[in-house]
Formats: C-alpha cells, sequence, structure tokens
C-alpha cells in the first residue's frame, strides 16, 4: 500500500501561511504528517530541540531557519536572530550552547554589502553568546525565486549534569516565570514594514538567553521546564505544555509584564500581545518555592530585569491556559488560530 | 494606558454589576449589536457578573459574518482573475466560500493581499498600473467614509485599475428588521458607539417610538459595556424607551458630518442581502452612478454568482440573537475557527468565534 498524506485533502490540499504561523494549523502539520511520519522517542518530548545522551554526556540538538522580513529591522536583523534563536532553543532544552552551522540561500542580486553586514552581525552575535560558527553552506536560487536571503542554523551543546528540562516534570503548583516583557519583537518587525506608518521606538527583543539561563540553572538545577516564547507567543508556548503535561496553566493579566507602548500598538490594531512573537525571553516553570529566588537572579540581569511570576500549574481545567483578567474574571487563552502576522523569524 | 484602564478598572466593573443587580426586578432581553462588543462581553467574561435574569444576546453587528455568501464567491472568482491583485481586512480571507477561501486562492498563486486601510489599496494600485487593484469594501457605518475616501482618491489621482466589491451594510435597518420579526424576543438594545461616532445617534430616535425600545449607544471596554447595559435596564424598569448616550467620551448626536458627507457623496443606500438572515430594505451602501468606474461586481461580470448556504449553520438564528453559538450542533465540533462552517466562527468579532476563545466550553472542567 502507498502512502496516504496523513492530513486529509478535505482539510487543505495547499501549505497555507498558517501552516507556518506557530499556531493551531502549524501544530497539525507537525503533528499529522511530520511527528507521525518521523516519529521516534526524541521527537515525541516536542521540545525546542531534542536531548540524547552520547557516552556519558548530554546533548542537545536544534535547528531553526529565518525568513524575516525586513532582514533589518529595530533592535536587529535576521543574522543575529538566526544566531540566538538556535542558541536560545538549546539554552530553553537546558543546555549550553556550543558550535552552530549556518545555511545561507540567497536570492540572485542581492547586495553584497548587505550580506556582509549579515554576516558580522552574526559573528558579533556568536561572540556575545560564546558559540562558535563551525560549519556552512550556501545557496543561491534564481532572482525572483526567493526574498532576498533565508538563513538556516543548527546547534548543539551539552546538557549539564542534573539539569532535566521536559514537559513530564511539570507538576501542579509549580510556578510560571516570564523573564520580561512580551511582544516587542513581533511589533518591531510590524512597525518596519513599509505598510505601516507607525513612528515608534519599539525595538526588537532580540538577544541569547544562554548566560542568563546558565545563572539560573548553576544554582537552582531544578526547573523543571523552560520554552522561549517566539511565534505565537506567550499563548501558544503555555497551551503547547499544558496540552503535552495535561495540567492546567492559571495565569493573571495584571502580572503580565509588556511595555505602554506595545500595548497601546496592539490596541490600536486589535493584536493580542499574548500571540505576539518574543525573540529574547524565556518562560520558566519550576517548584514554587524556587520562584522567589529564581526571579531575583533573573531581575538582577539586564536581560531579566522585568521578569515576572505570572502564574501556576493547577489539577483543574487540563490541558488548558486560563487567565485571570484585569477585572478578575476568567477566561480561556486558546491556541492562536491561523496566523497574526507572517514572516515575524 | 490612559482611556483604558480607567474602563478596565475592576472595582468599577464590580461596581455597575452591583448597581445593576440591585436595579433588576424583572426578566428582560439586552441585544448588543457590535461584534467588538461581544468579544468584549466574552473576553472579560461580564455575562458571569449580571443577575441570572438578564439575558444579553448578541447581533448581527460583525461585518465578516453578515457578509453573503455569493459576495465571498465573487470575490474569489475576481481574485482568480489573473491580472488582480485582490485586497482585503484579513478576517475576510478566511472566510469559506461555498467552495473555499480567499487565503487558499492566494496559496494557488491568486495575488491576494492582505492590508490594514482601503487607501493601502490605492497605493498598491498606483504602483501596480498593469494591474487591476480590488478591494473588499465590507463592513458598517465605520468603514464605509475610509472606502468612499479611497474612491475619490484614487479618482483624484486619476487611477482606472482601481476598485470596489462593494458590501457595506447599514446598522439601523438591521435594527428595525429584528425588531420587525415576529420572533424576535430583543427589548433593549446597546448600540455600537463606533458606528455612533460616524453617524450620531438620531437615527435611533425614531426606532425607539416606533417599537417602544430604549436604545443605548454604547463604548467597548467592560466598564462601557456595564454602564451601557446599566442604562437600559434602568429605562427598562421605569418602563422608559429612550436614545441614551453612554459613550460621551467619542460619540456626538450629530456624529462625524465630514465623515458622513465624503460616504455620501460615493455611496447610495440599495436593499442588501445580509449572510443568515436575508434582504433587508435599504440596509446597504452601493456606489453612486457616477462612480461606476469603481464597480468591480460590474468590471468583473460576478454579478450573476448566486449561492446558497449551509443548511446545518444556525448563523441567521444566531446573528438575530434568536439563538447563541453553543445552541448550534455544530459548534466545536465540525465548526471551529480552523474549520469554521458559518463565517461567526471566522472574524475576530463573531459571536461563535468569541464563544470559542473565551468561553467556558465543555471540555473545561
Amino acid at each position: 500500500m502507498g502512502l496516504v498524506c496523513p492530513i486529509p485533502l478535505t482539510d487543505y490540499d495547499k501549505i497555507l501561511m498558517a501552516h507556518g504561523g506557530g499556531g493551531t494549523l502549524s501544530h497539525q502539520l507537525i503533528q499529522k504528517m511530520f511527528f507521525s511520519h518521523f516519529n521516534n522517542e526524541l521527537l515525541k518530548t516536542e521540545h525546542d530541540g531534542a536531548g540524547f545522551s552520547f557516552g556519558n554526556q548530554r546533548i542537545a540538538f536544534t535547528t531553526d531557519s529565518y525568513v524575516v522580513r525586513p532582514i533589518f529591522f529595530p533592535g536587529g536583523d535576521i543574522g543575529e536572530l538566526a544566531v540566538y534563536g538556535t542558541v536560545n532553543d538549546l539554552a530553553v532544552c537546558g543546555a549550553e550552547p556550543l558550535y552552530i552551522s549556518v545555511g545561507f540561500i540567497i536570492e540572485e542580486g542581492f547586495s553584497m554589502d548587505e550580506l556582509w553586514k549579515i554576516v558580522q552581525s552574526m559573528k558579533a552575535a556568536a561572540d556575545r553568546a560564546s558559540v562558535k560558527i563551525v560549519t556552512g553552506d550556501t545557496k543561491v536560487v534564481d532572482r525572483g525565486k526567493g526574498d532576498k536571503i533565508y538563513v538556516n542554523t543548527s546547534g548543539v551543546g551539552i546538557i549539564p549534569q542534573g539539569v532535566e528540562i521536559s514537559n513530564s516534570r511539570i507538576k501542579p503548583g509549580d510556578k510560571i516565570i516570564i523573564s520580561g516583557k512580551i511582544a516587542e519583537h513581533g511589533i518591531a518587525i510590524l512597525s518596519a514594514r513599509e505598510e505601516f506608518e507607525f513612528e515608534t521606538s519599539v525595538k526588537s527583543d532580540t538577544a541569547p538567553l544562554n548566560h542568563l539561563i546558565k545563572k539560573v540553572l548553576e544554582k537552582y538545577p531544578d526547573i523543571h521546564m523552560m520554552r522561549d516564547p517566539t511565534r505565537g507567543g506567550v499563548s501558544s508556548v503555555l497551551n503547547e505544555i499544558a496540552k503535552k503535561s495535561n495540567l492546567g496553566i492559571s495565569i493573571r493579566e495584571t502580572e503580565i509584564p509588556i511595555a505602554q507602548d506595545i500595548k497601546a500598538i496592539c490596541e490600536i490594531l486589535g493584536l493580542d500581545p499574548l500571540y505576539i512573537a518574543n525573540e529574547g525571553k524565556v518562560i520558566m516553570l519550576l517548584p514554587s518555592e524556587q520562584a522567589d529566588s529564581v526571579l531575583q537572579i533573573l531581575k538582577s540581569d539586564p536581560l531579566g530585569e522585568h521578569a515576572a511570576i505570572i502564574g501556576e500549574v493547577v489539577e483543574e481545567h487540563h490541558g488548558r491556559v486560563v487567565m485571570e483578567t484585569t477585572i478578575g474574571s476568567n477566561r480561556i487563552v486558546d491556541m492562536l488560530s491561523g496566523e497574526q502576522l507572517p514572516r515575524i523569524c | 494606558m490612559k482611556y483604558l484602564d480607567e474602563y478596565r478598572d475592576a472595582r468599577l466593573v464590580k461596581a455597575y454589576a452591583e448597581k445593576i443587580r440591585q436595579l433588576t426586578t424583572d426578566s428582560w432581553i439586552i441585544m448588543e449589536i457590535c461584534g467588538g462588543q461581544t468579544h468584549s462581553i466574552l473576553k472579560y467574561g461580564l455575562e458571569e457578573l449580571l443577575p441570572e435574569r438578564l439575558n444579553i444576546v448578541h447581533g448581527p453587528g460583525c461585518p465578516v459574518c453578515v457578509t453573503p455568501l455569493e459576495m465571498i464567491d465573487k470575490a474569489i472568482s475576481i481574485a482568480q482573475t489573473p491580472e488582480v491583485i485582490f485586497s482585503s481586512f484579513g478576517d475576510m480571507l478566511r472566510v469559506p466560500g461555498s467552495t473555499y477561501d480567499l487565503l487558499s486562492v492566494k496559496a494557488m498563486g491568486g495575488d491576494v493581499r492582505m492590508v490594514y486601510s482601503p487607501m493601502d489599496a490605492v497605493k498598491i494600485a498606483e504602483a501596480n498600473p498593469d494591474k487591476k487593484v480590488v478591494f473588499f469594501a465590507i463592513g458598517f457605518e465605520t468603514t464605509a467614509p475610509a472606502n468612499a475616501m479611497a474612491v475619490l482618491d484614487a479618482q483624484r489621482k486619476g487611477l482606472e485599475n482601481f476598485s470596489l466589491l462593494c458590501s457595506q451594510v447599514l446598522v439601523p435597518p438591521a435594527i428595525e428588521a429584528i425588531l420587525s420579526s415576529p420572533h424576535s424576543r430583543v427589548q433593549g438594545f446597546l448600540a455600537a458607539g463606533h458606528v455612533c461616532t460616524v453617524m450620531g445617534f438620531e437615527e435611533y430616535l425614531p426606532l425607539v417610538e416606533k417599537y417602544q425600545v430604549p436604545i443605548v449607544v454604547t463604548g467597548f471596554e467592560p466598564v462601557d459595556i456595564l454602564e451601557g447595559i446599566y442604562l437600559t435596564v434602568k429605562q427598562l424598569e421605569e418602563g422608559r424607551h429612550e436614545v441614551e448616550n453612554q459613550y460621551r467620551r467619542v460619540v456626538r448626536r450629530e456624529g462625524n458630518p465630514a465623515a458622513k458627507s465624503v460616504m455620501f457623496e460615493v455611496f447610495r443606500t440599495v436593499d442588501r442581502n445580509w449572510r443568515g438572515i436575508g434582504t433587508i430594505p435599504q440596509s446597504g451602501l452601493s456606489l453612486k452612478e457616477k462612480y461606476a468606474q469603481f464597480d468591480a461586481e460590474a468590471l468583473f461580470n460576478v454579478e450573476k454568482i448566486l449561492t446558497e448556504e449551509s443548511r446545518e449553520c444556525i448563523a441567521g438564528e444566531v446573528l438575530q440573537g434568536l439563538k447563541k453559538p453553543v445552541d448550534c450542533p455544530l459548534f466545536a465540533k465540525s465548526c471551529t475557527p480552523e474549520h469554521p462552517v458559518g463565517a461567526p466562527m471566522v472574524s475576530s468579532e463573531g459571536a461563535c468565534s468569541a464563544y470559542f476563545r473565551y468561553h467556558k466550553r465543555s471540555d473545561v472542567a
């Protein structure tokens, strides 16, 4: 018997932008087609990277592709983003990132000067994150068959003894911490697009989180779970965690750190900041008794100065995220359906 | 944040909820017209705060929801034309037509673009003189002035490659259609604050007299909505029926004369088919004869496309306040935001989508 496409044709017979949006359609594609066919134990953990043993050493391995438009945006560029994105995916697996690969897919006619800027930016980013770019690949596609430049990075890192970051370790009562103000990357990209004539000082939060996370893990290796809320934002990450752990997540709207200008732009455009991408934030789930101390460690670092405890894991509403609103009522925070904004990373 | 935080103040919300509880001695059915208000009600769980005797039903004020299926099929047909750039607000792209949606047309190679303003569509037309740029002009009195402005702008620039697929609708005829229906149970209305920002509220005075119902112009934040409900209940309990303005910080009696004059320069009122409800006399806007060159429906010869609705979807009854989304057998089963059967599940203003996103569904303990 031949292989049958696991996504019924009645769903979609063509890829939509939303299949890459980090929301429900992305999940369907990943779950139904990729996971079910590539099916293995490591993949099933559904983390930002795979963690496995090599001899006595625990290794983390991850990959990510970057198609952000525009390639230079307030607070960063595609090169820096590609390094930090992979560094952060390793860091939230509990790993200390070591080596990174880079694949460039460049459109014919792309400016050599801009490529040089991207390369310099990647080198600076790698130095800041203390990783080395050790291998790579370059492909050029016909003019009109790509959009300037796409970058893929993969990375490996070592998971220290005693660290185990996994959905399976989450327990009711665990506190949920976010390391800073939300939605800055997505809104920075939005404000940089030509169709928006905003004059804002909003900058992307793109930053390497590995040093910050290392500081925490050195003192508190018992962190249960970490994720970086990139595409799909805080809500998508919390929903994924709630579904995978089959526990409930309760958060409080008043505790979620957000800058006033970001909040204002979201209000004007009708966007929910909980669904907007971050590129320099980590969400941690950890034993309640460690939460205050970890919060202090985060707050003592510039990358974590606005960190806050935003909620906890509960026994109720399994698999769902519920938020206490500013007026004290409760509402479901669902996974992003479709896409709020395409090609943000 | 000023103008927001004070209208999301937990103490004020509780104070209004308490005032409403004390005031309510009878059972009342109140409809909020606007989908933006529906979403606030669900997002903030305001119904939980109200006495059980108050039944808040959701009205037809979701522009995406009431755009008829045949109009979406016309949009899809135009968007598939090779030299066309089809532009629209984002929500409209995901509403299924009788075969597929506009996003699928994009995936199949059609040039379909999401814009945030009709003026952006005019810019696209300027930048692409060899293409025909069509903007899907949907919405209530709130979007009509900007859409009219886009036509005037295109005319001023001498653009011959810009047109509107026009499916504009008007609120007062819809209220009248609901009130004159023999099935109607609605005893009071929260009128849509943003529509009244443009139109003012004088046009509601005859409705209040004819049907003896209170109409309260209401804003969108939790405190606004509860104050609007409070004023409506107060009228009902006291046996009054007047037009009152809760949204005084924005709405004036005469509305925005400049916006109205642009709108009526370009558009004329026509009978319009509302999805799930049917044709309502003089409830829509179409381009006037002198702007016929901007009418995509005629330009692309799609006037003859006619389509029938799904029979299982109860969107029509939901939009008239006769049923709630959870009463629909398809709700959260075969009809979800990823696979919407009816438009109210698609739009960010649709009642079904609001219930799906925020309401305590049966799968939530």
